[in-house]
């Protein structure tokens, strides 16, 4: 279902019949506009718990350290102006190295870590700047279709400044061999959007004898609606 | 840095059925109130797919106020959340209400919506029910339980006859 949203092909359909989950779940009626002076969006959001210490280092939250590539995710969080947000909460979640998620549904059957919940989170800080250090999830199967494999990917949650920013999206890796087969990335049109999903290799990042370093800015939509036209 | 043209935004992607570890291991079904103030009430949400089957592992954030909420749905495609009563919106006037951020696996991007605590006669005092076709204005609408006041229930349908409206921001 095309919506003003949908913004020339840079955000999802909520109807895209490859990723057959859509079918039965995408509202089928148009959505209705909301006009800006209707929605109260500065609503701040209370009472987030307190970070943990290892809540950012998601190899260091069990006795032992989990098995797979260390690696450390960093980026900024930006609006649509290319402003920081900083205090925006991330949270990610995220298989483990073999592809298993610690979830009671995940029946693959592939080992999970005693070592690896796979969960964490982050405020961004005055730059709008965070980092994650974790381990690079495997690639999974799933049921879409015959021989289903979904791209490695870590989710992200972010709470921007008001719920109109509100963003959940998954993080991939670079040159992805499984792209071109996954429905639920190339649900994103805009061959520009779909590459704001990928993380890039960052040396800068890459900590020596230590971590591998991806960088991933996220850029949140603006608290005004702004028109697609021209944009980078 | 932009040249002064705006960025597109990243693209949402389904929250898919694994959330619960990242984002509901401590459920927040009792709605944190910056100023608590006004009755207690609970609520029940129920979500249903096209076929008006349960919607099993979705997420249900609720907003109003300054208070924020966030369950997952059950086996039933239930969640219960405890909250004040919203307050009624100035400038202009809104009936009270509730909003709502809707993710599921086969959600690309999450939907939003709006959950009403009014009298069906109201309706149409509202501007931005007053959007809203007539006989599509009860979606937006928990109903209260006859024998328990403090008690409501909220349905949304994705799909279906009874289709929940679902607004774009």
């Amino acid at each position: 279902m095309s919506g003003p949203r949908d913004l020339e092909g840079t955000q999802p359909p909520l109807l895209y019949p490859p990723y057959q989950s859509t079918i039965r779940r995408a509202p089928a009626q148009p959505l209705i506009r909301l006009p800006e002076h209707l929605s109260a969006l500065d609503e701040p959001v209370y009472g987030w718990w307190p970070l943990g210490a290892t809540d950012n280092d998601l190899t260091r939250q069990h006795q032992d350290e989990p098995q797979g590539q260390r690696i450390i995710v960093a980026g900024r969080v930006l609006d649509e102006d290319g402003r920081a947000v900083p205090g925006a909460l991330l949270e990610i979640w995220q298989a483990n190295a073999a592809g298993r998620y610690r979830h009671a549904n995940d029946d693959h059957p592939a080992p999970l870590d005693p070592n690896f919940t796979g969960a964490g989170r982050a405020i961004t800080d005055a730059d709008g700047r965070y980092e994650f250090t974790t381990i690079k999830p495997g690639a999974y199967p799933w049921r879409n279709h015959e021989n289903a494999w979904r791209p490695a990917h870590i989710h992200f949650s972010v709470f921007g400044t008001s719920f109109r920013t509100r963003l959940v999206t998954q993080m991939y890796f670079p040159d992805d061999p499984m792209f071109p087969y996954d429905p639920i990335f190339q649900s994103i049109r805009d061959e520009r959007a779909r590459q704001r999903l990928v993380s890039r290799f960052d040396l800068g990042l890459t900590r020596p004898e230590w971590a591998l370093g991806f960088s991933f800015d996220i850029v949140l939509r603006g608290e005004h609606a702004t028109p697609f036209e021209g944009r980078v | 840095m932009t040249g002064g043209k705006p960025l597109i935004a990243t693209p949402a992607q389904t929250v898919g059925p694994f959330f619960h570890f990242g984002l509901t291991r401590e459920p927040r079904g009792r709605m944190v109130d910056a100023a608590p103030e006004g009755e207690m009430l609970r609520l029940s949400i129920r979500v249903f797919d096209g076929e008006t089957q349960p919607v099993n592992d979705a997420m249900v954030e609720l907003w109003h106020d300054g208070a924020f909420g966030r369950m997952p749905t059950g086996a039933d495609g239930a969640c219960e959340f405890e909250m004040r009563a919203p307050r009624p919106k100035q400038n202009p006037p809104q009936l009270p209400h509730t909003n709502v951020c809707l993710f599921a696996r086969g959600l690309l991007r999450h939907v939003f919506t709006r959950m009403y605590f009014a009298h069906p006669a109201q309706l149409a005092d509202d501007p931005v029910l007053a959007l809203v076709a007539e006989d599509r204005r009860r979606t937006l609408l928990a109903e209260q339980d006859g024998s328990d006041p403090g008690r409501w229930t909220f349905e949304i349908h994705l799909q279906g006859t009874r289709e929940t409206v679902f607004f774009d921001l």
